[in-house]
């Protein structure tokens, strides 16, 4: 069902993705937006500390951005992706993993030690949430009995898989909010360690890597409506608002939970995640095997 | 386009390979190896097999980071912001690169290559997946252990602190006495 869009939908992913962004950001500040920050930030003379490894800080707050647009490469609008691979949902995972790499590079980079101490506990916190992960994308995976996101997004035409996999879809909204550092999980920017990762970050730098931040958890957010909340799918209206639809309904639900839930300590999520998470998401995994052998 | 794209992603995976070495900062060789890995993952999409190769950056990419985790946790200098060198052994590295390098190219040019046989199947993946899981499966179940032994090992022998260390000599603590907070059993 799903069929690739055309080629200048390449062009105009990363802005919708950014217009996105500005909304969540706008919601969340309970104001008239990020524009007036945006353009202070552009403006800004950017700070360079002794001895700070240039380069590297520059890969690190470019990759984020990009990482997090080329992950939603295979995210579909409706029933259209900018591209359909054959094994979306592993692109996806390998695009993510970049954003993990790219933080701890921006923690290293500047020659700092709170910057350094952000980008260690991010590093804790990408152990911590990464194996559940997996294992939750896998189970949609499985689910579906495919790799490629149109036809997970095409096995819910009928159940959801919120429905019927419930933990795999908890453990993918609390993953999606610590893999982009937010809400309860913002310790590797924490204001105890002066903003962590992007501690020294100042100028074009830290807007690119504080919105790249905003684009991934948008991304994941929105990559959670073809895995589990049934895609394009839905009565009456057509497959792009649907997909919208789910997608602000998810953003608002993690932006409700950044406002209920206090930052939550690294060592204590890696304690959770490890002993209760990941279990529970090998036993969910199991049952939709079971489920699946059984059709 | 193809061919371009094969030398292309050869070249800058040649290249910093190199850099591996000639850089003075661990970070720097993370990453410059990391790239050089994930150029080896995009040869594998450009062969045609995308799910190797998507496998392959993933993995490259975790894998990098783990490090990181392990550079932390062992390194005499976790920061890492000192000058460093991958440089060791110089002489029998040389002569163990130029055996290899040379016993490579000779096999490659001596070896009669066989001619294909019947056509790629539709989906790689799925034919790769009915190997691992079917006739390969005793070898991979064997592999996996094999490392994930190895990895365990290693950390119990590179860890200073034991459990007598954590329960006190007789085992019988009733909470483990750890210099940071968290772990299990709290």
């Amino acid at each position: 069902m799903a069929e690739p869009a055309p080629p200048w939908a390449a062009l105009v992913l990363p802005l919708a993705l950014a217009l996105v962004a500005t909304a969540l950001a706008t919601a969340d500040a309970r104001s008239t937006g990020p524009g007036r920050e945006v353009l202070r930030l552009l403006v800004q003379q950017r700070r360079i500390t002794r001895a700070a490894d240039v380069p590297l800080v520059r890969l690190a707050t470019t990759l984020l951005p990009v990482a997090a647009v080329l992950a939603a490469a295979v995210l579909p609008l409706g029933f259209r992706p900018v591209s359909d691979l054959p094994d979306g949902i592993v692109w996806f995972n390998a695009m993510e993993a970049l954003a993990w790499a790219a933080v701890w590079l921006a923690g290293w980079g500047p020659n700092s030690t709170l910057s350094l101490i952000g980008g260690y506990r991010f590093l804790a916190q990408g152990l911590a949430y990464e194996l559940p992960h997996m294992l939750a994308i896998t189970t949609a995976a499985l689910g579906a009995q495919s790799l490629r996101v149109g036809a997970v997004a095409d096995a819910q035409a009928g159940l959801w898989f919120a429905v019927w996999m419930p933990a795999a879809f908890g453990i993918y909204l609390l993953s999606a909010l610590a893999m982009a550092f937010w809400g309860p999980f913002d310790q590797p920017v924490g204001r105890d360690t002066a903003g962590g990762a992007a501690a020294e970050l100042s100028g074009v730098d830290r807007l690119v890597f504080l919105g790249g931040r905003r684009l991934l958890l948008v991304v994941a957010a929105a990559f959670s409506v073809p895995l589990f909340l049934g895609g394009g799918h839905g009565p009456l209206l057509p497959g792009w608002a649907w997909t919208l639809i789910k997608t602000a309904a998810v953003l608002g639900l993690l932006l409700w939970v950044r406002r209920r839930v206090p930052t939550v300590r690294t060592e204590r999520y890696m304690e959770l995640s490890w002993v209760v998470l990941t279990p529970l998401a090998v036993a969910q995994a199991l049952v939709v095997a079971v489920v699946v052998l059984k059709k | 386009m193809s061919t371009a794209a094969f030398w292309a992603l050869a070249v800058l995976a040649v290249a910093s390979g190199i850099m591996v070495f000639r850089f003075d900062s661990m970070a720097r060789a993370t990453f410059s190896l990391l790239t050089a890995l994930l150029c080896v993952g995009g040869e594998l999409i450009v062969l045609g097999l995308d799910y190797l190769g998507v496998v392959t950056v993933l993995m490259m990419t975790i894998e990098m980071a783990i490090m990181a985790v392990f550079m932390i946790m062992f390194m005499m200098n976790p920061a890492g912001l000192m000058p460093m060198t991958m440089l060791h052994n110089r002489r029998g590295a040389a002569l163990i690169c130029a055996g290899s390098f040379t016993s490579l190219v000779v096999g490659i040019l001596l070896v009669p290559w066989p001619r294909r046989v019947g056509r790629a199947p539709a989906d790689p993946t799925m034919d790769l997946g009915m190997s691992l899981m079917g006739p390969q499966m005793l070898t991979m179940m064997t592999l996996g252990m094999a490392l994930f032994a190895t990895i365990v090992a290693t950390v119990v022998l590179a860890t200073r602190r034991g459990r007598y260390d954590r329960y006190g000599d007789d085992l019988r603590a009733a909470r483990p006495d750890d210099p940071v907070r968290g772990g299990v059993g709290r």
